[in-house]
């Protein structure tokens, strides 16, 4: 099989509508409404600083939160009967094949004042807690959209350790702490960081869980974004410049990150 | 019609500037069992893969009964191969991997499932049919391999290498069998393998390969018993091959003495190359030859003893079924008839080749 | 240890279920309220399925998910069987930006292709809408297509298709009779990444969709952006459930499957 010819209509594509847009970014960052060249946009970024730091802040924030609930979690998994943990890892996914709109609406609907929790709350006194609209509540509808983005990558990782490397780390005087702490992690760690990109990026570049549970107060880079397009403050240029600024941003990470990762997930950073 | 069903005319292969194949020329006779035999990397699969059609020479021409069939896709050959690994087709059973080929011509079924079972019985793999290729054992799959090559009535079939996964003793029966196979179909096999053994038992011709060169085309028999060259001889069964200088038509000047041999026609005072097998080489008295050496050690090897004697800045190979002690000290002995002398190849590079083959 | 795992399983459990399963129990309310079950209805089953927004975003969003797919798998997979012939380095570049819309955030992906058809419906005078959405879908799905083709591509055995070309196949058939049975569990698997993931996405079709097709991910926004709304906890709970069908139907068939091959061996 030496012939390249049926990969043809793919590069095409990928040109047209992967690459080329890609450059439209780049294009409209630089560039004002008449087409000149200019820096404007881009050094307008800066302005939005605050915006950009709690973005990173509550990302990392929910990233680490995510760890520290899936970790235990895949470390419980593998250590069920190989039936019973399909089944577990079946439902631990389920609700990530709803839409993660619903679910964010979900959490709308318990949080808000009129909402379940705070009505039990009620029943025995306390509150009403405002919830909704909050920080916390922008952090939580990250951690319950993306905690299954994390419990997956641990959990394929640490399955495949082989179980006689566990043994011989018993063998050579290793309580069950000691084997966790200088076994099972260090083989399980490529699979943490591609866990982390995995709930890092898309909680960095969100702007749906802000705008639902986070209400006007807490923008975060996505609604910026969003906004530039399809809201109010129409500025394509301006959005295209502060994509750039996201994509740079995430694009290290990643390849920080990588350093570290799995490869055999398939996806490569450059 | 020419005698010759396969005619290779100054094939050169080169891959990245490097030189693969270098002006191979070989004929091959009709209902012949030809055995391509060389080290890895020597070219052999590489020979085949253009006969098979799979792969286009630089240079040269291909000839198949008679006419040129450079450029001929592998599928428009009737030619069949045995691929070294089988390559069977994991989505489909027994019968359906042999049938592929007929399938594929559009011969009716009845027809193909006559052949099938013929393919079956040939290769002993009757009731087998509805088996799934993934369930059959490494032996197994090598004969559905055969009867899916065979099945098509090619007048040639390629097989590479094609014991190379099975464990000694099933290598030894499909020998055997191959043999039978080919003798009872009268079909033209081209064979490759590096195992001197598995070349020297099957085949009517060997063609020694080495370094993308032909070193030697001649029966079982020839081959072993007058190599061309130090490489053949060393590659073929275990020799000790020393320099020696021809002073004249039989008469040979070994490590200092001189001896009578055989052969003539290399011209006088000519440096050359000389063979003497292991098991040609009787130990007596030190006093009853000219070359004395001590013994270095003694290996039991089952049906002989391998003994490694010092002598003259050579160490000599020795098969024997009597054991010598170690240490002591032995004449080595040989009739004339023992000698084998070849052309000296060029400077040291033989000596090099050797090393690398035997790493 | 034991009886601490369970419990903390339970912990994520519930974290993950019980908000489904309110929006699940307040979807059969007789009132808009959150928090007070009022009286048991079906009301908002039939007033969705009488809301022709939702409908028709229903039958746009399944429409587009299998064109897309369809046109990803064959696009992707020939795409795979090509990239696999190229030499190292233009592989690389190749496959590093076919990795680009799965690595970028979704919204730049979104944003970038908007650009591009916001730069191109200036020139060529044509609008947001139908094409642009499907053009969007097939540009994400086809990476993963790629991503689950090549390594089946990968394992198989090279020889396989030459044998299949030794037995007189030509390199058309030799594709279609030997080479696609064996990469087929990945070209199936792409096909249905890719038609979940054209069904669920709505930032890439945000942004590209216009205002005249809206998918049915893009109309639940909208209605979120509204008042209370108990339609989308109908809506919701019929989703839940066909997803909890799906995956209980794919669990039993892989379970059978599995033991059907375990009997086979012996």
């Amino acid at each position: 099989m030496k012939n390249k010819l049926p990969a043809a209509p793919y590069l095409v594509w990928m040109i047209v509508f992967i690459l080329v847009p890609l450059i439209m970014v780049a294009y409209f960052a630089f560039t004002d409404k008449d087409a000149h060249f200019t820096l404007d946009y881009v050094s307008n970024v800066a302005q939005y600083t605050p915006i950009f730091v709690r973005s990173i802040w509550l990302a990392l924030i929910s990233t680490v939160i995510c760890l520290f609930i899936a970790y235990p979690l895949a470390y419980i998994l593998i250590g069920m009967n190989t039936n019973i943990q399909s089944t577990m890892l079946m439902i631990v996914m389920l609700p990530m094949w709803m839409n993660f709109l619903l679910r964010t609406y979900a959490w709308m609907a318990l949080l808000g004042n009129n909402g379940l929790i705070n009505a039990l709350l009620g029943l025995v006194g306390l509150g009403p807690f405002k919830m909704l609209n909050t920080e916390g509540a922008v952090v939580l509808g990250m951690v319950y959209n993306y905690l299954p983005f994390m419990i997956l990558p641990i959990y394929s990782v640490m399955v495949k350790i082989d179980k006689s490397v566990l043994e011989a780390a018993a063998d050579l005087g290793c309580n069950p702490a000691k084997t966790m702490l200088k076994v099972v992690f260090p083989l399980s760690l490529p699979g943490v960081f591609s866990g982390i990109t995995m709930v890092f990026v898309p909680a960095i570049s969100t702007f749906i869980i802000s705008r639902m549970l986070g209400g006007g107060g807490n923008l975060l880079i996505g609604d910026l974004i969003e906004m530039q397009f399809l809201g109010n403050s129409y500025n394509i240029n301006l959005g295209a410049a502060i994509s750039l600024v996201l994509m740079v941003i995430v694009l290290l990470i990643m390849t920080i990150l990588n350093q570290f990762g799995a490869d055999d997930d398939g996806v490569m950073v450059i | 019609m020419s005698e010759n069903i396969i005619t290779l005319k100054d094939i050169v292969v080169e891959f990245d500037g490097e030189r693969i194949l270098d002006k191979i020329n070989l004929e091959i006779k009709d209902k012949e069992f030809v055995t391509f035999l060389g080290p890895s990397g020597c070219g052999k699969t590489t020979t085949l893969r253009i006969i098979g059609g799979f792969l286009e020479p630089d240079s040269g021409d291909v000839m198949f009964d008679g006419q040129r069939i450079n450029g001929v896709p592998p599928y428009k050959r009737n030619i069949n191969t045995v691929f070294q690994r089988y390559a069977l087709f994991p989505h489909l059973n027994v019968y359906d991997n042999i049938a592929f080929g007929l399938r594929i011509k559009k011969m009716p079924e009845k027809a193909i499932s006559k052949r099938v079972a013929e393919m079956l019985k040939l290769v002993n793999l009757v009731g087998y049919e509805k088996r799934s290729i993934t369930r059959l054992s490494g032996g197994q799959q090598q004969r559905v391999a055969i009867a899916r090559a065979l099945v098509n009535h090619p007048k040639v079939l390629l097989l590479d290498e094609p014991l190379g996964a099975l464990d000694l003793k099933l290598r030894k029966e499909m020998q055997i069998e191959l043999k039978r196979i080919q003798e009872q179909l009268e079909i033209t096999f081209i064979y490759v393998t590096h195992d001197q053994e598995e070349a020297l038992t099957m085949s009517d011709t060997v063609v020694v390969m080495n370094g993308g060169k032909i070193q030697q085309i001649g029966s079982p028999v020839d081959i072993y018993n007058e190599p061309t060259n130090a490489f053949v001889a060393d590659f073929i069964g275990e020799s000790n091959i020393l320099r020696g200088l021809m002073i004249r038509d039989r008469l040979v000047e070994i490590a200092g003495n001189e001896f009578e041999c055989v052969d003539s026609g290399f011209g006088e005072n000519t440096p050359v190359d000389i063979v003497i097998r292991p098991e040609d080489i009787t130990l007596v008295p030190p006093s009853e030859s000219k070359l004395n050496g001590i013994v270095e050690s003694v290996i039991f090897k089952g049906v002989h003893y391998e003994m490694l004697i010092e002598g003259y800045d050579f160490q000599w190979i020795v098969h024997s079924t009597k054991a010598a002690e170690k240490g002591a000290s032995v004449g080595i002995s040989f009739t004339p008839d023992d000698i084998h002398i070849m052309h000296r190849m060029k400077d040291d590079d033989v000596k090099e080749e050797i090393a690398e083959n035997e790493e | 240890m034991k009886k601490l795992a369970k419990v903390y399983l339970a912990l994520v459990m519930m974290f993950l279920y019980v908000p489904i399963f309110v929006l699940i129990v307040f979807s059969f309310n007789t009132t808009k309220s959150r928090s007070v079950m009022s009286g048991f209805t079906f009301d908002w089953y039939i007033k969705l399925f009488k809301n022709e927004i939702i409908m028709s975003s229903l039958m746009n969003t399944i429409i587009i998910a299998v064109l897309a797919s369809i046109v990803s798998t064959i696009l992707g997979t020939a795409a795979a069987v090509g990239i696999k012939n190229m030499k190292k380095v233009p592989k690389a570049i190749v496959l590093n930006i076919t990795n680009f819309p799965i690595i970028n955030p979704e919204i730049v992906t979104g944003v970038s292709l908007m650009l591009l058809f916001v730069f191109f419906a200036a020139r060529m005078n044509f609008e947001f809408g139908f094409v642009t959405l499907l053009i969007a879908h097939i540009t994400f799905d086809v990476p993963y297509v790629i991503l689950n083709v090549m390594p089946k591509l990968n394992q198989m055995d090279p020889f396989v298709y030459e044998a299949a070309q030794d037995l007189g196949c030509n390199p058309l058939q030799a594709f279609f009779k030997v080479v696609l049975p064996e990469i087929m569990p990945g070209v199936v698997s792409g096909f249905l990444i890719s038609f979940t993931f054209s069904l669920d996405d709505f930032i890439i079709s945000y942004f590209t969709c216009g205002s005249s097709m809206q998918t049915l991910p893009v109309t639940i926004y909208s209605m979120t952006r509204r008042k209370v709304s108990p339609e989308i906890n109908a809506l919701s709970t019929i989703i839940f459930l066909t997803v909890v069908v799906i995956l209980v139907i794919k669990n039993i068939v892989e379970i059978k499957s599995n033991a059907k091959e375990k009997g086979e061996r012996r």
